[in-house]
């Protein structure tokens, strides 16, 4: 559980962190809430020859709406969406899964940044981000730019993001009145990766419409995925006891989840089922104003 | 109710002063072994195999020599030249230190590096080449018990993986009440292989002072002396004598049994101390700590029950395979190699018994220690605890109510087992009727039957467990032939304060308050003045260890012997300093006084001060003695807990509702420790139930081998433990007690699995083995046609 050696940088800008891994190249790694990285750098999964440390890096911790949207500094720590009041009333989908991620010394460190660059299909956040239409905002050599959540995660452990860049924020539509969200996961034990979880972003109508829905699911496949069929059994149809139930059954005949400690293919398609169908309802029943 | 006969001051028995050892614990101020540090002292850190079984072609270290700070690669050959390449265990096996040819088992040692920095000693072990060949791997004990299986110790000479057998019990008498019977409920229940994962991974700082020709070893052991014995028996004939061998058990951070076997990063840091001739230190990271040390359990068991219609039991017959991995490293008694495992008739008067024990080899980490757990005591108290539940399922009549008719009478005591076992002292109704008032038993059942109308799945589990701890009389209990009695030394200053020593090893159990309170109760001695040393085998006296429960048991029996001895001679000279005969002097506590004269009065402190400065003629000065105690018995605690449990039909989870358990301990020292014994125990035994298990691939590879999979249950998963105690006290001890640490975590896994089987008996469950995780339960369901 000791590293191999390594050269670490500390840049105090931002345009210094651009020019670091520019230089540096494939050989650095960026050193964020080190949640994921130092685990992996103590058992030598990982053997960075550099390391950016950005966390010297002044205001990137931030919570703030603007334009209709929640932009987050990529280093807001987890532990920062648990104690505002803005994330806890307006984005209570992010209150849910800052909440279920490992435990509170590591949610102090974590960040939503390090969360979604590391694309680990059993983190949580990418199936939210997914779940409610976020746009990830991105710096390079070659100035900024915006990739859609959709877009972003594109395989295993692997982004959209280009040699050199880095996520620099993140940015979330603010819900409208008939929104309902919810972020629901099951795990092990607490600290656990998620043995599945379930992003639901939704919005009925008066009539008991469902107009949209997006659903993210997480750790259940390879990359962090949306059950589009399961989106789409929703879309246009009355919300009740059996378009719940059909969605959640398209959940879990499009996932792909494998099989390991956690437990076997087929009880992790029928626990996307459980908790899907479970995460809906709750989302339905907030789009409604039902609960909160 | 707890009755004290000291003044809070004097904090003897049943006060619950706060903890003597807190202070440095709480402060980070504590001393581990990570914490020593030596001028010059040199780091350790090991090779391990990435293979199950395999033959080593060649072990290449130029790599890692040529790595400034490198100074040593040490293999198996290199050992070899010393006679030191092989080890015994404590259950008398052989145990490899480093090998020679072959690896046995995935994380076995394959070479040690010695070098000057810790982060040195980490580059050089990937820097050195080791070439395998790999072999058959045998993983599954039943399979390993197969005609030519792979044979994982040709070095045995035999041609079978089994290791011994053992049986206690008349089998000719046992079947005849089971046919008998109006019924034999049978299953088959398997306790899985579990690993104690205290805070502190094993380590050693071993120094050998080349000019003296001293070894110091401050080392992570739960038994110092004993291991101070072993290193003179196996290293003798390298110059190692016993009185040049000093061994130190600092702080240590729990054990739980995993630090009593002798690890070969001992020997290997010894050696290598030895031969260098500085310091060496080597301390085990998590992975290597959860896949290389001793592991726990591992029983497969098919266990019989005879039950009559009207709910009596009768006998119980049991055939156990003890998957042993590659060596028995187990640290049981030597004439017990199943640890104390006949216990399993547990708390019921059964006319018969039989138990047959087979130990088999497979490539798997060596051990058998125990968990928390007094040599196979939950082993047996799973088995007794979850035959009883079936049975009582199966003639339909409610597990409580069972248990009431069948539990030893209070007027049995002392009770001889079917087995052979004297029980010293219980009473089972009371507890158990305790814990149902507590509980509000019959409403719950009440509850039950309502939800299940609803299909809703609630279940309670009850779990009567009877402990057996404190080993041991030494006619039947000793560890490599050494006896299992414990020791104290207590010396009383001039100025009436004193110092207490002691031959086991707190590890966590809070000895240097418990002790300290004991010879409070004794001498009147207040117990903030009395200090308590252990671990030091250049000071202590000798003794055993810490592990099995037995502290209270024998070396705080020792205590109270050693005080008797001093309160004797505190006596004479009280007589001479009163000038009365000693007959007519009263005791209590802290002061001796003339019977009829009560201003006639010398107190301890006053006593203490004329015995080194004003003693009787011809009597010897000072105020000290020193006890070894062997038990007449071993002590018998016990408990019932009831556990109920609420299931999730979509998910498989078992969430506890409640939990309430009632221990019996006999008298107690101090009711707050007891108090945190039952929590951290419960805890430990909840995990078992529904988390930790470290299971194997085909391949030998470890599955669980790091705090990813292995889970170690938090404040998070534990429920609200409701505790409570009944007191019935030892009577061959001499305060009374019986010893508490591991009673909660034999007590509670059946108790849990109880409940769960219990919520699904209906659907036509009759059992499921341990851990009851989501997966395993999600199956179950599904399997019985319930969805979620």
């Amino acid at each position: 559980m000791i590293p191999a050696a390594f050269d670490y940088l500390a840049p105090a800008s931002l345009d210094e962190a651009i020019d670091l891994l520019a230089r540096h190249g494939p050989d650095a790694k960026i050193l964020s809430g080190g949640m994921s990285l130092i685990p992996a750098m103590k058992i030598r999964l990982a053997e960075p020859a550099v390391i950016v440390d950005i966390n010297g890096i002044p205001d990137f911790e931030y919570l703030r709406e603007e334009g209709g949207q929640l932009h987050i500094g990529a280093m807001t720590r987890e532990s920062a969406f648990e104690q505002s009041g803005l994330v806890r009333h307006g984005y209570p989908i992010l209150f849910e899964t800052a909440k279920v991620i490992a435990d509170p010394l590591v949610r102090n460190r974590a960040t939503i940044g390090g969360n979604i660059a590391h694309a680990d299909p059993a983190n949580d956040h990418p199936a939210t981000m997914l779940a409610v239409g976020a746009t990830i905002v991105a710096r390079g050599p070659n100035g900024t730019r915006e990739i859609a959540a959709d877009d972003f995660f594109n395989g295993f452990f692997s982004t959209a993001l280009e040699d050199g860049e880095m996520v620099t924020e993140i940015r979330v539509p603010a819900p409208t009145a008939r929104t309902g969200s919810t972020y629901l996961k099951f795990e092990r034990k607490v600290g656990d990766y998620a043995i599945a979880a379930v992003a639901v972003n939704l919005e009925v109508d008066e009539a008991g419409h469902c107009t949209s829905a997006r659903i993210g699911l997480t750790n259940v496949s390879d990359v962090p995925m949306r059950a589009r069929n399961a989106e789409s059994a929703l879309i246009g149809h009355a919300v009740n006891a059996k378009s719940i139930e059909a969605a959640s059954r398209e959940a879990a005949a499009e996932c792909d989840p494998k099989a390991d400690l956690r437990g076997p293919v087929e009880y992790k398609r029928d626990l996307v089922r459980v908790l899907a169908g479970r995460a809906i309802g709750r989302a339905v029943a907030r789009a409604q104003g039902r609960t909160h | 109710m707890v009755t004290t006969r000291t003044t809070p001051e004097v904090g003897g028995m049943g006060h619950s002063p706060r903890r003597k050892e807190d202070p440095r614990f709480i402060q980070g101020k504590g001393n581990y072994i990570e914490d020593i540090k030596l001028p010059g002292m040199l780091w350790m850190d090991i090779v391990r195999s990435p293979y199950a079984h395999a033959r080593i072609v060649s072990i290449d270290a130029s790599k890692a020599l040529a790595i400034p700070g490198v100074l040593a690669v040490i293999t198996g050959k290199d050992l070899e030249k010393y006679g030191l390449h092989w080890m015994p265990t404590l259950m008398s096996d052989t145990q490899m230190v480093l090998p020679t040819d072959t690896v046995k088992y995935q994380a076995q040692e394959v070479c040690a590096v010695i070098a000057t920095e810790r982060y040195i000693a980490a580059d050089a072990i990937q820097a050195v080449e080791v070439e395998y060949e790999e072999l058959p791997v045998v993983v599954d004990p039943f399979k390993a018990m197969e005609p030519g299986a792979t044979l994982v110790r040709p070095d045995k000479g035999k041609d079978t993986n089994h290791i011994w057998h053992w049986e206690v019990g008349d089998p000719d008498a046992t079947d005849a009440i089971l046919k008998a019977s109006d019924l034999v409920v049978k299953q088959d229940v398997y306790i899985p292989r579990i690993h104690v994962a205290s805070i502190e991974t094993c380590g050693c700082v071993a120094s050998f002072d080349k000019v003296e020709g001293k070894l110091t070893v401050w080392m992570t052991t739960q038994a110092p002396h004993a291991i101070r014995t072993v290193l003179a028996l196996v290293a003798g004939h390298v110059g190692l004598s016993e009185e040049r061998i000093r061994v130190i058990s600092p702080d240590i951070g729990g054990g739980f049994g995993g630090k009593v076997p002798v690890y070969p990063g001992y020997v290997i840091a010894i050696a290598a101390s030895v031969l260098i001739g500085k310091p060496v230190k080597w301390i085990e990271d998590r992975m290597e700590n959860l896949q290389a040390d001793s592991f726990a359990r591992d029983y497969h068991t098919t266990a019989e029950l005879g039950v009559n219609r009207d709910g009596t039991l009768t006998a119980l017959r049991v055939k156990t395979l003890a998957d042993h991995g590659y060596a028995d490293s187990a640290a049981n008694p030597s004439k017990f190699p199943a640890g104390l495992y006949h216990i399993c008739t547990g708390s019921y008067d059964l006319k018969g018994a039989h138990v047959e024990v087979d130990g088999v080899y497979t490539n798997k980490p060596p051990g058998g220690v125990a968990y928390r757990c007094s040599f196979r005591v939950t082993e047996a108290v799973h088995t007794i605890e979850r035959m009883v539940d079936i049975a009582a399922h199966e003639i339909g009549m409610d597990p409580a109510a069972l248990r009431m008719k069948n539990f030893i009478e209070e007027d049995q005591f002392p009770y001889k087992s079917v087995l052979g076992w004297e029980y010293d002292s219980g009473n089972y109704h009371a507890a158990l009727r305790k814990a149902m008032d507590i509980i509000g038993y019959e409403d719950l059942r009440k509850e039950q039957l309502e939800k299940r109308a609803k299909g809703e799945l609630m279940g309670i589990g009850i779990s009567s467990f009877t402990e057996i701890v404190g080993a041991g009389p030494s006619r039947d209990f000793d560890i490599l032939g050494i006896k299992m009695f414990d020791s104290a030394e207590i010396r009383v200053h001039p100025t009436g304060k004193a110092i207490a020593r002691f031959g086991t090893k707190s590890q966590g159990q809070g000895h240097e308050t418990t002790y300290a309170q004991i010879v409070a109760e004794e001498l009147g001695i207040p117990m903030s003045q009395v200090q308590v040393e252990e671990g030091d085998t250049d000071t202590a006296p000798y003794g055993l260890g810490t592990y099995a429960s037995r502290s209270t048991p024998t070396a705080g029996a020792a205590a109270a012997m050693a005080a008797r001895k001093i309160r004797d001679k505190a006596r004479k000279i009280a007589a001479y300093l009163l000038e009365a005969d000693e007959e007519d002097l009263e005791w209590e506590p802290g002061k001796f006084s003339v019977r009829g004269n009560p201003d006639a009065v010398k107190t301890i402190q006053e006593i203490a001060f004329a015995a080194y400065t004003n003693h009787p003629q011809g009597m010897e000065a000072g105020l000290e003695a020193t006890h070894y105690y062997d038990p007449p018995n071993l002590t018998y605690p016990f408990g019932s807990y009831i556990c109920v449990v609420d299931i999730d039909k979509g998910t498989g989870q078992v969430t506890i509702r409640r939990f309430v358990a009632i221990d019996d301990c006999g008298n107690i020292i101090n009711p707050k420790i007891v108090e945190g014994q039952v929590h951290g125990g419960l805890t430990m035994g909840l995990a078992p139930s529904l988390y930790e298990e470290i299971s194997y691939d085909e391949a030998g590879n470890c599955l669980g081998g790091s705090f990813v999979d292995y889970l170690v249950p938090t404040a998070v998963e534990s429920p609200h433990w409701e505790t409570g105690h009944t007191i019935t006290p030892s009577p061959h001890h001499p305060i009374g007690a019986k010893g508490v640490g591991e009673s909660p975590t034999v007590g509670a896994p059946p108790a849990i699995a109880n409940a769960v089987v219990d919520a699904l008996w209906h659907l036509g469950v009759r059992h499921i083995d341990i851990p009851m995780t989501p997966a395993r339960v999600w199956k179950v369901l599904r399997d019985h046609g319930v969805e979620g």
